[in-house]
Formats: C-alpha cells, structure tokens, sequence
C-alpha cells in the first residue's frame, strides 16, 4: 500500500507517495471508507502533492471517496494539487465536485474544524 | 529610415566623371579575377578575425555571392538586388551573434582588395587609372553604405519585434498582503499568453500560499470566446489548487460581448473595479480569519 493514512485528531490524513494505480486507488477508496466509520472521524485530507497526474479515473475515485465519506458522516478535503496537474485537469474537464480543496493540510484542517468556509469557498 | 534606403537606391550610382566605358572594362577585370581577389578577400577577412561566429565554408559561400552582387551591381548601377540580398545575410547572420563593425568592415575589407587590385593593374598609367577609381569610387561607396544600412534596418527590426514581445509577455503577478496576489493583465491575450499566464499564477499561488486572487483585466482591450474560457480555466485550475479569484475591469464592452456570445461566467466572481475586487478580498481574508480560518 503506498498510501499512509495518519489520524490527527478526528480527522484522516492520507498522503499518496506515488502514482497510484486503479487497483490502489479502489484500495484506498475502501480503506478510508472503513476507517471512517471505525474512528469516527469528522473529516478526511487526501494529500496528492506527489501524484504528476489526475486522470479521469483518479478524480473519479476521489469523488467516490468523498461521496462515501460524507455518507459515513465525515467531510473529504483534498489538498496539494500541483499546478501543471491543475492545467491538465481544467483542459481535459475533469473537475472534483463537489469536492474541497485546499492549499495545503494547514488549510484542509481550518476548513474542516469550520465546515462554513467550504461553503463559501471559490464561489 | 525608409526614405534614406530610397535615397541610396535612387541616387545615381556613376559619378558624373565616369566614362561607362571604362566601368565596363573594369566590371570584366573584376569578373575575370573572380577566384583570385575573392580568396585575397577571404584571407583578409580571416587576418582581421572577422566573423569568428561562422565556419570558414559558410565564409567563403557567402562571400562569394556578396562579391558577384557586388560586380552586378556596379555593371548595371541598380543596388536593389545587393539590398535584398544584403536583408536576407542579415537575417541569417543577426540571430547568430553578427556585430554591425564586422559587416562594415567586411564590405571596406571588399573595397580596399579591389581598390589595390586597381592600383597593381593600371600602376603604369596614373592617368587611366584616376580615371578608372573615378569610376570605382562613388559606386563602391554606395554599395558600402547600402549593405550597411540594410544590416541595420535589419537589426532594428529585430529589437523592434523583441520590444513587443516583451512588453507583450510581462504579466507580473503581485503580493498586494498575506496570501492575496493581484494579477494585472495588460495587452492582448491570445491562447499561448494565456497559457503562460495561468502557469505563472498557479506557481505563485503556490509559493505565496495565497488564498485569494484578484485578476484584474481593465487593459485588456477585447475578449472573445476563448479567452474567455481560458479565464474560466484559470479560475477553476486556482480553485482545485484551493485559491479563489476575483475577476475585476470587465468593461461594459467586454461584459456586453461575453452576454452576446453567451459565454458562462456564472463560475467567476465578478467586482467592478480593482478597488472595488481588493476590497471585497479584504472582506473575505478577515471573515476567513474570523471563523478560524482563511476563507
């Protein structure tokens, strides 16, 4: 598994390492659902500062992992998406709604001890 | 400097001393000797260490073909030929580093081994010989002049063309407070600026952790659709890295434009002027800050 998932608080932290592949990606979708549920968390951070790429799939499996999360109860932030990444997500129409995002784990953090700024966020 | 070119291709190239005669005879000695004054050029060019930048072959070809415009033109006195060709080196030889002494010493460097060639040839009769360099003369300074003034043009032309793309590519990209970036943009905005110019704020929102951005688009003069939708873009690549922008300046055209082409800027967050976008930013850096967080 090349993604560690550290528990702060009530929040988990998963930082992918490498580029994932669609096997993985289930895994980790699987994993966190779980341990949501198990430590009852309130939010879930998913660091992918380190992936090159987001592809249809990925953000598609992002998605499910927010969407399954706030089934379970808690908030999904993804944060540190790269710039080139970002270009290439906006150019080929992928989009992550309605996911969060964030600058970085400082910022994912303040927006899910106040889930209000989510709201407001971007729009 | 387009009337003085017209000036030099206008001007007769004979002096009025000149017999054509003796401009004929000298145009066959000159085609006669071609090999032998063409490398006496070649060897005084590589004595002065002139264009250091180019191998001696490419010398040598372009050397050849500068010595029979040069022959031309002083056969049939029109130096438009000798200007284009002398545009085109210039074209080819600026980029590679060409400095304006080496090509007008080249040309003098031309003018002084024919010059002495003269002198050898008709040493014996002072006369004939005053007659042919009166004939020479006013021809060999033209045709010096025309090449370097066209390397010139030529030279300036380029720094022209650099100038705008100069002054067309800085988008400066400002920390105006803590984690707010104002992106003034000026100009025109085709695709590949817009490109770079969203590369450019997504590498500053990164290291400036910025959380807002005001993209303020009062100098631009005209938008269509696709700048528009790189706009769109730019917005919605800044809002997965997790800043949010504000778009400022639309004018009433640009705004009447984008209602017109049906262009969706429902996504974009839209404040009138600068001010007014800093000021609606401010507002929401202290509510962020407020809540607990930056929003």
């Amino acid at each position: 598994m090349s993604v560690a998932i550290l528990r702060q608080g009530d929040v988990l932290v998963a930082s992918v390492q490498s580029d994932l592949s669609d096997s993985q990606v289930l895994a980790l979708r699987d994993e966190l659902s779980d341990l949501v549920g198990r430590i009852r968390a309130r939010g879930v951070v998913v660091d992918v500062t380190a992936l090159d790429v987001i592809d249809s799939f990925a953000a598609r499996s992002l998605r499910a992992i927010a969407v399954t999360a706030r089934l379970r109860g808690a908030e999904t932030v993804v944060v540190g998406i790269q710039p080139e990444v970002a270009i290439a997500m906006v150019q080929f129409d992928l989009n992550l709604d309605p996911l969060k995002t964030a600058l970085d784990l400082d910022e994912a953090l303040a927006i899910l001890v106040d889930p209000r700024q989510g709201e407001e966020d971007g729009r | 400097m387009t009337d003085q070119t017209v000036r030099v291709a206008d001007a007769p190239l004979r002096s009025p001393h000149a017999d054509p005669s003796l401009l004929h005879e000298l145009v066959d000695y000159l085609r006669q000797n071609r090999t032998g004054l063409r490398e006496e050029w070649v060897r005084r060019i590589t004595d002065a260490e002139l264009l250091g930048v180019m191998t001696p072959e490419e010398i040598f070809s372009e050397v050849t073909a500068v010595y029979d415009n040069y022959v031309d033109t002083l056969e049939t006195g029109s130096v438009e030929t000798l200007q284009a060709y002398a545009r085109d080196l210039s074209e080819r030889i600026i980029p590679r580093g060409v400095e304006t002494h080496e090509v007008l010493g080249i040309v003098l460097l031309l003018r002084d081994v024919l010059a002495r060639s003269l002198f050898e040839k008709y040493q014996h009769d002072a006369d004939l010989l005053n007659r042919i360099l009166d004939a020479y003369e006013p021809a060999a300074n033209r045709i010096a002049v025309t090449v370097g003034v066209s390397f010139v043009e030529e030279r300036e032309r380029v720094i022209r063309e650099q100038q705008d793309a100069i002054r067309e590519l800085s988008t400066p990209v400002l920390q105006v407070r803590p984690r707010l970036l104002i992106l003034p943009i000026i100009g025109v905005l085709d695709s590949q600026r817009a490109r770079q110019l969203t590369e450019q704020l997504l590498g500053a929102i990164q290291s400036h952790r910025a959380k807002l951005v005001v993209i303020d688009i009062t100098g631009v003069a005209s938008i269509d659709v696709e700048v528009a939708n790189h706009l769109v873009q730019t917005v919605e690549a800044a809002r997965l890295m997790g800043a949010s922008a504000i778009i400022t300046g639309l004018s009433s055209t640009i705004a009447q434009t984008l209602v017109d082409l049906g262009v969706d800027l429902s996504m974009l967050r839209t404040v009138g002027d600068l001010q007014g976008g800093l000021e609606e930013a401010e507002r929401l850096l202290v509510e962020g800050a407020e809540t607990g967080g930056l929003a």
